[in-house]
C-alpha cells in the first residue's frame, strides 16, 4: 500500500488510452495448478485450499461458487437501504438549490422542483462491509454496482481495503489535562499511539498507525490492530497516557478520564466566559474570576469589565498576566477547577490590594464550565468569605453550563488506499486517484462520506459513527480491514480505464447475492450516490 | 483472501478463513484471554494452510495409519480411527479437531475459567473445575427461526469436552436422515466423526426421502458416488422409529466402546437419548414428542 509521489497527467487524455491493450490477456484467475481440471470447472483462489469448482457448484466454504463459469461470492453483502416509500424523503435528502450543483443532475431533470427518483434501485446501496477484496492481485474489485437515477448510469466500486496505512484521530471533548504533547499512548502495555495537539476545549489523540502495526514488535502490532478494531467497531478501549491521565474512549460517548466521566466541555477559555457573560452579571458582582488552565479571566480588569465602567476590585491574582484581566498559569493543569489542579479557588488570589478592595465586595468564582462555582463577600480584613450565592447570579452561572456541550470522543478513521486497491478500479491507479481530486469520483467507506484530503494519493478520513456497525476487520499481518466504495458516472468510469466488464446493475446484484440490509439511518450524511466528493 | 477476525458485538470473537468459521467465547482474566485469543489467532492462520497440504489423504478413506505431519490432521485421523470398520475419510472430523487444536490455548491459562470455541455446530470447550456450560439444541437448519428444542448442562466434572451435531440439512452431506444427531464426546473431533456417523446410521428406505450421488453435488468431495441425502419428506412413525433406533444403536455401541458420552437422536418429532438418561444431563424437554 505504497502512496505515488507525484501526479503529472490528468484524466483528460484518460481517452486515448482508456481501451486497454488487447493483446495482452490477463487471467481472470491464477492458472490452475493441475493441468488435468476439466473444462466445465474453475478453479478459486479466495484461500488455500484452491478448489476446483463445477459450473453450478459451490467450493467447500458455500461462500464462493461457480455461477456459469464466472467465480461468484454467495456471501451476504451489506446494503444501505433508505425509506423510500414518499418521494418527499426523497426531496428532503436532495434540497433544491443542491441539485443544481449537481453535475448534470438538473440537466437530466426536465423539472428540478422535484427530483424522481426512479425504481428501488435508488434507494439501496452497496456497501463494502464485509464485501471482500482482490488484494493483492491486480484483479478488478469484488463488486462494480451499476445503478440508474434520473437517466444517468452510476457505477460504484465497492472493495475492502486491507490498510496497514491507517490510523485514528481522537478528538476528546475536555479540559482537562490529560498528558503533555507527544506523549505516548498505551493500551494493555503496548504503546498504541501518542497525544497531539490541544484544540479548542478538547485534546486530540493519534492511535494507531503504520509504525505501531508493522514497525514495532510483534506483540505491538497485534495489541495497536485490536485496539484499533475496537475502537472503529465503536467499542471502548482503555488507554493510559505516560505522564499523564487513564482514559476508556468509545466513538459517540462521553470519555472516561481517570475513572471519571467527562460532562461537558467549557464554554470558552476564561477571557471568553468573562467577555460572553459580563453584561449578565454586571450589577450583581463586583468582580468575578473564571478559573481556567490556559486563560483565567478577572472581570473588573478585563476589556469587558472596563467597557462597562467596571472599578477594579483590587484582587491580586496568581499566574502570568498576560493582557489585562487575562491571567496564564495561575495552578497546574490537573483535574480540578477548570483544568487546573485547583480544589479551593481561593488558593489562585494573593489576595487584595487595599487601594481599590473594600469590605462587602461581591466575588463569583467560577471554572469555565460552570461545574465549579463559589460565591465569596470581602470581609473588614478584606479575606473573601463564602456566602450564599445570590439567585440572580446564579442564573448565569446555570447558563455556562446550559452553553457547555456535552463532551463526547470523537472518532476518525484515516487511510491511505493504495495502489493495489486502486488497480482493482482501474487500469491505471492515478487515474482514479484524479478523477476523485476533480470531484468525477465520490469516496464513502461503509456509505459514510469520507473527506478527501488535499495533496497526492486517496488519504480518506471518516467518522466511524456514520458507518454500519463492525466494518472493521483485521488480517494478520497485521492490517486493519475496512469498506471503501468509489461511486461516479459510467462514462466517466469507463473513461477512467475501469473494469466495465466486471460491471453488474443493482437488481443483479441484489437478486443474485445473499444480502444483509442495514437501515441508512445516520441522520445529515449524504446518501452516496451522486454526491460529490468531501475534497480537502 | 486471509484469515480475517472481529468482535462480535456480545464480545465473542468470529474468525475466518476460507472455509473455517469460527465462534469464540471466554470467561475469565481479561490479560488471559487476551494471551489465548492472541495465540489462537496466530495458530488459526496456519491450520488451513497445513491441511490443504494433506487434504489429498484426508479426503481417502481410512483404511490405514497414515502418518500426518498436521497435528490437526493426527486428530483427525484419531477421532475416526475407532469407525474404520466402516467407510469413513478423516475430514468427517475436520471441524471439531480445528476446534480442539485451538481451544487448547485457552485451556492453557489459568485464569480462564471457561471457554468454547464452535467450527460451525462442532464445539470444543473447556471448563475449570466448577464451571458449567449450558448447551441449546437446534434442529432447524435456519437457527434464527428455530425454537431450542432442548438443552443440556455440561458441567466440569463429566468428561465431556466435545459437542457435535451432524444431520442431513447441515453443511456437510449426510448419508442418513435424521434432523440431527448431537454427541457428547471428550473431545470435538471425536464428537464430531461419531456424530456423523450416527447420523449416517439412521436410515430407511422409503420413497419420500431424495438421494443424489456425492460427488453430483459437491466437487473433491471425500464421499466420492455414495448417495447422500438431498431431501426428506414426512415418513411413517414406524419408520423414523426404526430409523432412530438403528442410530441409537450404533450410538449405544460407541458408548459402550467409550468413544463416546452420550447422544441425542432427534427426527420428525421423535427421539433416542443414548449413554446417560435426561436426568442425569439435565436435558430439558420443550417439545412434544
Amino acid at each position: 500500500m505504497t502512496g505515488h509521489n507525484r501526479v503529472d497527467h490528468s484524466a483528460d487524455h484518460a481517452d486515448e488510452f482508456a481501451s486497454a491493450p488487447n493483446d495482452v490477456r490477463v487471467l481472470d484467475k491464477s492458472r490452475p495448478r493441475s493441468e488435468n481440471m476439466a473444462a466445465n470447472k474453475i478453479e478459486c483462489n479466495a484461500c488455500p485450499v484452491l478448489c476446483q469448482i463445477t459450473e453450478g457448484r459451490s467450493g467447500a466454504c458455500d461462500r464462493y461458487a461457480n455461477v456459469q463459469g464466472i467465480l461468484t461470492r454467495v456471501d451476504p453483502l451489506v446494503l444501505l437501504s433508505r425509506i423510500n416509500d414518499q418521494s418527499t424523503i426523497e426531496q428532503k435528502d436532495i434540497p433544491p438549490q443542491q441539485q443544481l450543483q449537481h453535475r448534470d443532475l438538473s440537466a437530466a431533470s426536465s423539472n428540478t422542483q422535484e427530483v424522481n427518483l426512479t425504481g428501488e434501485s435508488a434507494a439501496l446501496f452497496v456497501t463494502g462491509v464485509g464485501a471482500g477484496t482482490t488484494y493483492p492481485d491486480y484483479k478488478p474489485a469484488p463488486f462494480m454496482v451499476s445503478s440508474k437515477l434520473n437517466g444517468i448510469d452510476m457505477v460504484t466500486v465497492v472493495t475492502e481495503g486491507i490498510f496497514s496505512y491507517c490510523s485514528f484521530k481522537v478528538k476528546i471533548d475536555t479540559d482537562r489535562y490529560l498528558g503533555p504533547e507527544r506523549a505516548s499512548i498505551r493500551h494493555r502495555g503496548e504503546e498504541v499511539g501518542h497525544v497531539t495537539t490541544a484544540e479548542y476545549g478538547s485534546q486530540m489523540l493519534s492511535l494507531g498507525g503504520v509504525h505501531h502495526l508493522t514497525g514495532g514488535s510483534k506483540k505491538e502490532g497485534r495489541v495497536t490492530c485490536e485496539m484499533m478494531m475496537v475502537l472503529g467497531n465503536k467499542q471502548a478501549v482503555e488507554l493510559e497516557i505516560e505522564g499523564g491521565a487513564k482514559l476508556v474512549v468509545q466513538a459517540g460517548r462521553a470519555p472516561i478520564v481517570d475513572g471519571v466521566e467527562e460532562k461537558h466541555m467549557r464554554v470558552g477559555c476564561g477571557s471568553a466566559t468573562i467577555g460572553i457573560f459580563a453584561k449578565q452579571w454586571f450589577g450583581h458582582v463586583d468582580e468575578v474570576v473564571v478559573v481556567d488552565d490556559h486563560i483565567t479571566g478577572v472581570l473588573s480588569e478585563h476589556q469587558a469589565g472596563r467597557c462597562l465602567d467596571m472599578p477594579l476590585s483590587g484582587i491580586k491574582m496568581k499566574g502570568r498576566k498576560s493582557t489585562p484581566g487575562r491571567y496564564f498559569q495561575v495552578a497546574n493543569p490537573g483535574q480540578g477547577w477548570g483544568g487546573t489542579d485547583i480544589a479551593n479557588p481561593l488558593d489562585i488570589i494573593e489576595g487584595f490590594d487595599p487601594e481599590h478592595a473594600r469590605p462587602g465586595m461581591r466575588l463569583l468564582m467560577t471554572s469555565t464550565t460552570g461545574e465549579h462555582a463559589a460565591w465569596f463577600v470581602l470581609d473588614e480584613q478584606l479575606h473573601p468569605v463564602p456566602a450564599a450565592m445570590p439567585s440572580a447570579v446564579q442564573k448565569v452561572v446555570e447558563r455556562i453550563v446550559e452553553n457547555c456541550e456535552p463532551s463526547l470522543a470523537s472518532v476518525l478513521f484515516l487511510a491511505g488506499a493504495g495502489g493495489s486497491l486502486r488497480a482493482g478500479v482501474t487500469d491505471n491507479p492515478v487515474w482514479l486517484t484524479n478523477s476523485i481530486k476533480q470531484a468525477i469520483t465520490y469516496v464513502s467507506c461503509g456509505g459514510a462520506p469520507a473527506y478527501v484530503w488535499a495533496g497526492g494519493g486517496i488519504t480518506v478520513m471518516v467518522d466511524v459513527l456514520r458507518m454500519p456497525d463492525q466494518s472493521f476487520g483485521s488480517v494478520p499481518t497485521p492490517a486493519i480491514v475496512a469498506p471503501i466504495e468509489f461511486t461516479m458516472r459510467f462514462d466517466d468510469y469507463a473513461r477512467l480505464g475501469g473494469h466495465l466488464d466486471c460491471v453488474r446493475p443493482l437488481d443483479e446484484v441484489v437478486n443474485a447475492e445473499r444480502e444483509r440490509s442495514v437501515h441508512w439511518a445516520v441522520d445529515h450524511s449524504h446518501w452516496p450516490l451522486f454526491q460529490k466528493p468531501m475534497l480537502g | 483472501m486471509q484469515p480475517q477476525r472481529q468482535q462480535l458485538l456480545d464480545g465473542r470473537w468470529h474468525f475466518h478463513y476460507g472455509p473455517i468459521d469460527l465462534i469464540i467465547n471466554a470467561d475469565g482474566d481479561a490479560n488471559a484471554i487476551e494471551r489465548a485469543l492472541s495465540a489462537c489467532w496466530l495458530r488459526f492462520a496456519q491450520v488451513l494452510p497445513e491441511l490443504v497440504e494433506e487434504l489429498s489423504v484426508l479426503r481417502q478413506p481410512l483404511r490405514q495409519v497414515h502418518w500426518m505431519a498436521s497435528p490437526v490432521a493426527r486428530r483427525m485421523v484419531r477421532a475416526c480411527w475407532p469407525h474404520r470398520s466402516q467407510f469413513i475419510a478423516p475430514m468427517a472430523a475436520v471441524a471439531g479437531a480445528v476446534a480442539d487444536e485451538l481451544i487448547s490455548f485457552f485451556a492453557a491459562e489459568p485464569a480462564i475459567r471457561r471457554a468454547s470455541i464452535n467450527n460451525g455446530g462442532d464445539i470444543a470447550l473447556h471448563l475449570q473445575a466448577g464451571q458449567v456450560y449450558n448447551v441449546g439444541m437446534v434442529s432447524e437448519s435456519d437457527t434464527t427461526k428455530a425454537e431450542p428444542q432442548g438443552s443440556f448442562v455440561i458441567d466440569a466434572s463429566m468428561p465431556i469436552r466435545g459437542v457435535a451435531t451432524s444431520g442431513w440439512r447441515g453443511r456437510s452431506m449426510s448419508l442418513g436422515i435424521a434432523d440431527s444427531v448431537t454427541v457428547l464426546a471428550d473431545c470435538a473431533a471425536s464428537a464430531d466423526a461419531a456424530a456423523t456417523m450416527i447420523a449416517n446410521a439412521v436410515n430407511v428406505q422409503h420413497m419420500a426421502i431424495q438421494r443424489a450421488p456425492a460427488n453430483t453435488l459437491k466437487d473433491d468431495t471425500d464421499l466420492g458416488d455414495l448417495l447422500v441425502t438431498t431431501a426428506v419428506g414426512r415418513l411413517p412413525a414406524a419408520l423414523v422409529a426404526q430409523a432412530l433406533d438403528d442410530g441409537a444403536s450404533y450410538a449405544q455401541r460407541l458408548r459402550g466402546e467409550g468413544v463416546i458420552f452420550a447422544a441425542v437422536l432427534m427426527m420428525q418429532g421423535q427421539r433416542r437419548l443414548v449413554g446417560q438418561t435426561s436426568d442425569q444431563l439435565g436435558i430439558q424437554r420443550r417439545y412434544a414428542a
